[in-house]
């Protein structure tokens, strides 16, 4: 029987992570330099991991799908990162940072978690800063801010449009010196498939190496896995395309709860997708809302020019429906205000699936010089992709899945059911509740991998009965079973389909009852055909070549093959969720006027989830309890 | 639109490659080159035969996997972009098109259009770092930065790793990518306590890996997709000669202020 037990140190909230930090176990020198760890994932919370990890001496055997660290999918976040500094004087402070973090959440994720990422949000930027990041700075020298989306404050740290990529090329500069010491030994081009379990411990991992097709065992004393978010479930996503949900999913196989799968954040402001053929939706930053404004026509399937149209007859939407922080809304509320104007007839452009991100306003008022300073790459980018130029005629956008907020459960410790497992950045659950803020997940997966699995993973290798495994324990050989089987049964399948459009089909089921809107009826209708188009995966499904060599067909039907199980997750858990919160919105629970409504009575937990064989998932609760700060109405209004 | 592509095929590092002809049919103008490939793709694995092996992730011109020379040139014919970035509105209807993998000694083919770049890492491992822990970092607003100087190192700092520079280079020299580094740390004061040593030591990498040297072409800014300046190859240089004069014994900055206090 599986323990939810969150391990939150009692007393005040200012002082628990102090406090606890001061009653953990450390590991002395010598006794780190005989204990390996296994870091799978190299974004920023991997990367930091590994880095720290191997210059406290431990052993780390780092490993990546990609063909250098460097690639991980962390690059590619824009908007930038945030930190309680209060640089600005505009009222921002650690308690600010939490409450903001809490509520945007709509109060579904642990106090102590948030509180900490809030407190040691301001050591990430000096941190960053001493690896050379060249953050923007002021004409004094001084580092720069912007706001984003959901707060009042300006406490965004960035890099141009490009903060993932100068941040995570930090992370990876540090463990390029780790690599060069001799800390961390790093397996680029290997893709983790299965978990090891020993008496009841993570001890290690199976691998596949993508160059030579060689599955082999890795064995350690801890395996943390900082293996991101699984967007691409629904095919079409603003992820990367190698981004997929295998080692989460796998771990979750072997007895890692899965807590609040359904909590997936629609990014609003994505490029609307285009025909069949697509393989991605290309995100534009959030922070165009700092100067866009978002409108639609008011008469439904008017198609004139934009330009044609006069300001009465435009609905400007999020100013009319949140006046207070108009178009500088959460996500999620924006998300939705989108697809409601659509679903209402006014959206704009092919299949009527967009709405115009307009920056006529600030154009006239500060001049083409200004914006092009500020989003000349993100401008470029839009032109390059629509041949649109959006000088002249406004942006088109649409919702896109963009990050997962939710992911294997995890203690205070960042560790997970399985003891010795840890899991790290978005593929965690911990700190976004049922929304994620804008730069809160680069600022989460850094916190996690710099400043605290450092601390908390030292405890349990001091304080764990760690026998030696080797490769031939019989779990091992258990596990390399597994794989191998899977492989060959993905190689002798011989169908007639290609996974891609197995995996399209799944993506567009989930998208249609599992996405920015759900009902009953509808998840319940999605649970029922997964199953089928599964089963015809396995019996249909054509991969070419052979295993024993580079072949990346093999590698994405792998990945395939894990979202027609993963989606069945996804379903049950959003179809257990009986209330509106944050990016779930069930049609059910909605008020009047189309907001949501959110049930404290009885969704106040984290929804964890046990993988049992043949049978539907074990839901177990952990109750969210609200010590410090009350509950209300996540009102934007 | 209908294309035909020429594509280089090549089983594994140790077997002869060839050029295949394939035909790219119902292509939209507003698909981009690697949906182009990968409608070629999924009617090869279709009819259960092996599809072109290229790398691709982000695809949205940031991760630096995409690596296609196309017609040519290292990402194609457009300036300032990574091949992911490329559509097909950009060719003409019927185009013959000819697709290679980046081609240098030091990155050796893995299968078709897919090269082993870690060349490149082992060149970042030599020093492309500043050597500080974790945790105890003072605050960020310490040490001052010039807007224009922390602006110069961000233009350098936004190389993606692709490796285009060297598959441009007639020398198959790694200098712009080696250059964007050591320019982006030198540039910032968090980087100067080890800039005599990394620039040193990243050269012996380059050199080490079967890098060429610069042959002063420019043909690496010009496919560069974050449009990387050679001006940085010069930055490079001087700190390479400064390296040399500080080793040797002699002050390099007259200001130095032991200098003074001597």
């Amino acid at each position: 029987m599986m323990k939810l037990d969150p391990k939150i140190p009692a007393g005040p909230l200012e002082t628990k992570w102090d406090r606890h930090r001061f009653s953990e176990k450390l590991v002395s020198p010598n006794n780190k330099r005989r204990i390996t760890v296994i870091v799978v994932g190299t974004g920023l919370a991997g990367a930091s991991a590994a880095s720290t990890l191997g210059q406290l001496g431990y052993q780390v055997e780092c490993f990546c799908f990609q063909d250098s660290p460097r690639r991980a999918h962390s690059i590619a976040a824009q908007g930038g990162i945030n930190a309680a500094k209060n640089y600005q004087d505009d009222g921002d402070s650690v308690a600010r940072l939490f409450y903001d973090t809490i509520k945007g959440g709509d109060f579904r994720s642990r106090e102590a978690n948030v509180y900490r990422l809030a407190q040691v949000s301001a050591q990430i930027i000096d941190q960053c800063v001493a690896l050379g990041v060249p953050f923007a700075r002021e004409y004094g020298g001084q580092l720069a801010n912007r706001s984003f989306g959901g707060v009042q404050v300006s406490r965004t740290f960035y890099c141009r449009g490009q903060t993932g990529q100068q941040l995570l090329l930090g992370a990876y500069s540090a463990l390029c010196w780790q690599i060069e010491r001799g800390q961390v030994t790093m397996h680029p081009r290997t893709e983790m498939l299965d978990l090891i379990v020993i008496d009841g411990q993570a001890r290690g991992i199976v691998v596949r190496d993508l160059v030579t097709g060689r599955v082999s065992i890795q064995t350690a004393h801890a395996v943390v896995l900082a293996t991101g978010g699984y967007s691409n479930v629904y095919y079409l996503s603003t992820n990367a395309s190698g981004s997929n949900v295998t080692a989460t999913y796998r771990a979750w196989k072997q007895g890692a709860a899965f807590a609040n799968p359904c909590f997936m954040q629609i990014h609003p402001t994505a490029i609307p997708p285009g025909d069949e053929h697509q393989a991605k939706l290309t995100l534009m930053s959030e922070s165009l809302r700092n100067d866009g404004r978002l409108w639609v026509p008011k008469i439904a399937a008017d198609h004139r020019p934009p330009g044609d149209i006069p300001a009465e007859e435009r609905d400007y939407f999020l100013e009319r429906r949140y006046p207070r922080f108009g178009n500088l809304a959460p996500r999620d509320i924006a998300s939705r205000a989108v697809k409601t104007v659509c679903d209402e007839g006014h959206g704009v452009g092919p299949g009527g699936q967009g709405v115009y991100l307009d920056f006529a306003d600030v154009l006239e008022q500060q001049g083409q010089d200004v914006v092009h300073e500020r989003y000349g790459n993100l401008f470029d980018m839009y032109n390059r992709i629509t041949g649109e130029d959006a000088y002249h005629v406004p942006m088109r956008i649409y919702p896109a899945p963009h990050y997962t907020m939710g992911g294997l459960w995890v203690d205070y410790n960042l560790m997970s059911t399985i003891p010795g497992l840890f899991v790290v950045g978005e593929a965690n659950f911990a700190d976004h509740g049922a929304n994620r803020l804008g730069a809160s997940s680069l600022m989460q997966g850094l916190a996690d991998g710099y400043f605290i699995l450092p601390y908390t993973i030292g405890h349990y290798l001091a304080t764990a009965k760690l026998s030696p495994v080797g490769e031939d324990h019989k779990e091992s050989c258990a596990a390399l079973q597994r794989v191998t089987g899977r492989i060959s049964r993905l190689l002798n399948a011989k169908g007639r389909r290609t996974a891609a459009s197995f995996h399209r089909e799944v993506g567009k089921f989930l998208w249609d009852h599992c996405g920015m809107s759900r009902n009953k009826a509808g998840l319940e209708l999605a649970l029922r055909s997964i199953p089928a188009l599964r089963e015809e995966f396995w019996r249909n499904v054509v991969v070419p070549g052979s295993g024993e060599a580079f072949n990346q067909e093999l590698e994405y039907a792998g990945r395939v093959a894990d979202y027609l199980e993963f989606a069945e997750l996804l379903c049950h858990d959003a179809l257990h969720r009986e209330e509106s919160c944050g990016a779930h919105f069930r049609e059910e629970h909605q008020t009047a006027d189309g907001e949501p409504k959110r049930d404290d009575t009885c969704f106040a937990h984290v929804a964890a989830w046990e993988y049992r064989e043949h049978a539907v998932p074990t839901l177990h609760k952990e109750p969210l309890a609200f010590e410090f700060v009350q509950p209300t109405t996540r009102s934007y209004q | 639109m209908t294309f035909t592509l020429k594509i280089w095929r090549q089983k594994s590092p140790d077997e002869k490659g060839r050029f295949v002809t394939y035909e790219a049919h119902d292509v939209g103008p507003g698909m981009s080159f690697l949906e182009m490939l990968d409608g070629v793709n999924q009617g090869l694995i279709a009819k259960g035969e092996e599809p072109v092996a290229f790398e691709q992730d982000c695809r949205e011109g940031i991760c630096g996997s995409c690596s296609l020379v196309i017609n040519g040139i290292p990402h194609g014919p457009d300036r300032g972009m990574a091949t992911c970035q490329l559509y097909m509105r950009r060719f003409p209807d019927g185009a013959v098109i000819t697709i290679e993998p980046w081609r240098a000694r030091a990155f050796p083919i893995i299968k078709d259009l897919v090269v082993d770049r870690r060349a490149l890492d082992r060149v970042m491992q030599a020093g492309g770092y500043v050597s500080v822990n974790t945790g105890g970092a003072v605050d960020g607003n310490v040490l001052l930065i010039e807007k224009d100087q922390a602006e110069t190192a961000m233009d350098a700092a936004s190389c993606i790793g692709c490796g285009a520079c060297v598959a441009a280079c007639k020398n198959a020299s790694a200098m712009l990518f080696v250059a964007a580094k050591v320019s982006h740390l030198a540039l910032l004061p968090q980087g100067k306590p080890e800039r005599t040593r990394r620039v040193k030591t990243m050269l012996d990498a380059m050199d080490r890996e079967g890098f060429g040297s610069c042959g002063n072409q420019y043909e690496c800014e010009a496919v560069c997709p974050k449009r990387i300046s050679v001006r940085f190859i010069a930055t490079l240089n001087r700190e390479y000669l400064r390296a040399g004069v500080v080793e040797s014994g002699l002050p390099a900055e007259p200001e130095s202020p032991h200098a003074e206090s001597a």
